[in-house]
């Protein structure tokens, strides 16, 4: 695996160190990015979605984000792959965020519905993001099709937040082939989650 | 030009703006104070500069505009910048009288270098018909230049961007791709050709559009800039309105298609997409395409929204006068989303 430090790096730099680090892999391997500011890893994202390499990211401190692109035949391996291979090891908490409402707080739902976007806005905006955000109930609404809150929820899995709706709630509100970002889980991984979790966050 | 006499540049033009996003936070948190009714257009508005009405058929256009350098040629950039920050009174329908120098400059560089970017400055003030009229200096780490301008309009004849009509034909007098092509030659990949066609269009003045739209009945204009075409076009819309844009029409710089395709993308050009996308709804738009309508644009073109029946003859003017303009699409009834590029 190549490694390319773009920390410091003003965008299109991280893009093309990257672009040259890949034409060294002489079409399959892998490249480790460190980009320091999210706006990189998008542009990053961007390339290996057009390009069809496999991508991951994930935040690993402030100002330090690790962006993995799987290239050519080592691509279809590392799917199979639970976990890449880190460059640096993981120094993010294990925070996780429930979301069991389509509406924050109770009293008036179109306050609620409105506080519930801003608090997933305000979330892509933390130095700090949570690990895994799981959406039951009425929350699974927020990951679907027409969600106010859609593009907010792409930002964070784009920053490496794992993003999981439950299957049962999907099913239930006839929303199965709705879902527009991140994956489907079920109540094993909810609960397995949230044991494992350093801290759970509820609006 | 000696390798001396060249400006270090690394982030510039409008490329260097700061996201929509993150200002529009700020700005709705500041103290507003009670409304003067004399202030017609103010940052409660989204436009591109401050008018304020001095008589019934008198009022002042205010605005100002820097950045750090985008090109290495210090008069070019002073040109640049100035033709920028001109413009915006030209997206009012006003006419440019004084302008002041606003220059940040590092005390151990060479200082016929700002004499060079302030001699380009200067000539495109003259050029507006405007008078350069002091200015101000820093000491910095970095260069940066731009003016303060203040123009003079009718209050009766004010542009405000987002006044649109359905109906409307949608006009813009420059191509865009000057952004992603100033970003290739930051990194050494842009032709000499594709430079030299942008800096020809980014040093145009805005005056010579702005002076042949004002004899048609245009609704709304604004000068695209660092929030992308789609960033202005989506506060024209202002939240009532939808457009169709003909993505084959829109005038673009072709070597931007070749350089979007190698990823040659700006940090800034993202951030309006984040911003911008969720109004957009793209139809098989190509990759290229789509990086080009979001890419930042420093002395972009005119965008004006022209009464239907007057847009062939507005538009054939412009291409007369020799601007590579277009229509590009037209103003609808609001529909679900709020820009349909087609």
């Amino acid at each position: 695996m190549l490694q390319v430090n773009a920390l410091g790096d003003a965008c299109p730099i991280p893009v093309v160190k990257t672009k040259n680090a890949i034409k060294e892999l002489n079409g399959s391997g892998q490249v480790c990015v460190l980009v320091d500011n999210e706006i990189a890893v998008q542009n990053l994202t961007k390339m290996a979605n057009q390009k069809g390499y496999g991508v991951k990211s994930e935040k690993l401190e402030d100002r330090k984000y690790q962006v993995l692109l799987t290239v050519g035949a080592a691509a279809e391996e590392s799917e199979a792959v639970e976990v890449p291979e880190l460059c640096i090891p993981d120094s993010r908490k294990n925070k996780v965020v429930v979301i069991s409402s389509d509406k924050m707080g109770s009293g008036d739902d179109v306050l609620g519905a409105l506080l519930m976007k801003g608090f997933i806005f305000a979330l892509t905006q933390q130095d700090e993001l949570p690990k895994t955000i799981l959406l039951y109930n009425g929350g699974a609404k927020l990951t679907c099709e027409d969600s106010p809150a859609l593009e907010d929820f792409k930002s964070l899995e784009a920053q490496g937040v794992e993003i999981l709706t439950c299957g049962t709630c999907l099913n239930h509100y006839g929303l199965t082939e709705k879902l527009q970002v991140g994956s489907v889980t079920n109540m094993y991984v909810i609960t397995e989650k949230m044991l494992q979790a350093s801290a759970v966050i509820r609006p | 030009m000696s390798e001396q006499e060249k400006i270090v540049f690394c982030k510039g033009g409008c490329t260097a703006k700061l996201g929509a996003g993150i200002l529009s936070h700020i700005l709705e948190k500041l103290p507003k104070g009670p409304a003067d009714p004399a202030l017609l257009v103010g940052y409660d508005s989204k436009d591109d500069a401050a008018v304020y009405k001095v008589a019934d058929d008198l009022a002042v256009v205010q605005t100002l505009d820097f950045f750090p350098p985008m090109v290495d040629d210090p008069y070019i950039f002073g040109q640049i910048a100035a033709a920028n920050a001109l413009s915006d009174i030209y997206a009012m329908g006003g006419e440019v009288r004084t302008a002041l120098n606003i220059v940040c400059f590092p005390e151990a560089m060479d200082l016929n270098i700002l004499g060079e970017i302030m001699r380009g400055g200067a000539d495109k003030v003259m050029e507006a018909g405007g008078t350069l009229a002091g200015g101000h200096s820093i000491a910095d780490s970095d260069v940066k230049y731009g003016l303060s301008v203040m123009g003079l309009i009718d209050p009766r004849r004010i542009y405000t961007n987002n006044s649109g009509q359905p109906g409307d034909k949608l006009i813009l007098t420059k191509k865009l791709g000057v952004g992603i092509i100033c970003t290739a030659n930051r990194v050494g990949e842009a032709s000499a050709e594709a430079m030299a066609e942008a800096i020809a269009s980014m040093t145009k003045l805005n005056k010579y559009a702005a002076e042949i739209l004002r004899k048609y009945t245009v609704h709304a204009c604004t000068d695209v800039t660092g929030f992308s075409f789609l960033g202005h076009l989506h506060e024209m819309m202002d939240g009532r309105l939808s457009c169709l844009v003909q993505s084959g029409q829109v005038p673009v710089i072709e070597a931007a298609l070749a350089y979007a395709d190698e990823f040659l993308l700006t940090a800034a050009a993202q951030r309006n997409r984040n911003h911008t996308e969720k109004f957009v709804q793209f139809e098989n738009i190509p990759f290229a395409m789509e990086e080009v309508l979001f890419d930042p644009q420093t002395s972009g073109g005119l965008l004006a929204a022209v009464a239907p029946e007057c847009a062939e003859a507005a538009l054939q003017e412009l291409r007369q006068a020799g601007m590579p303009a277009a229509i590009v699409g037209e103003i609808v009834e609001q529909r679900e989303k709020e820009i349909y590029v087609l």
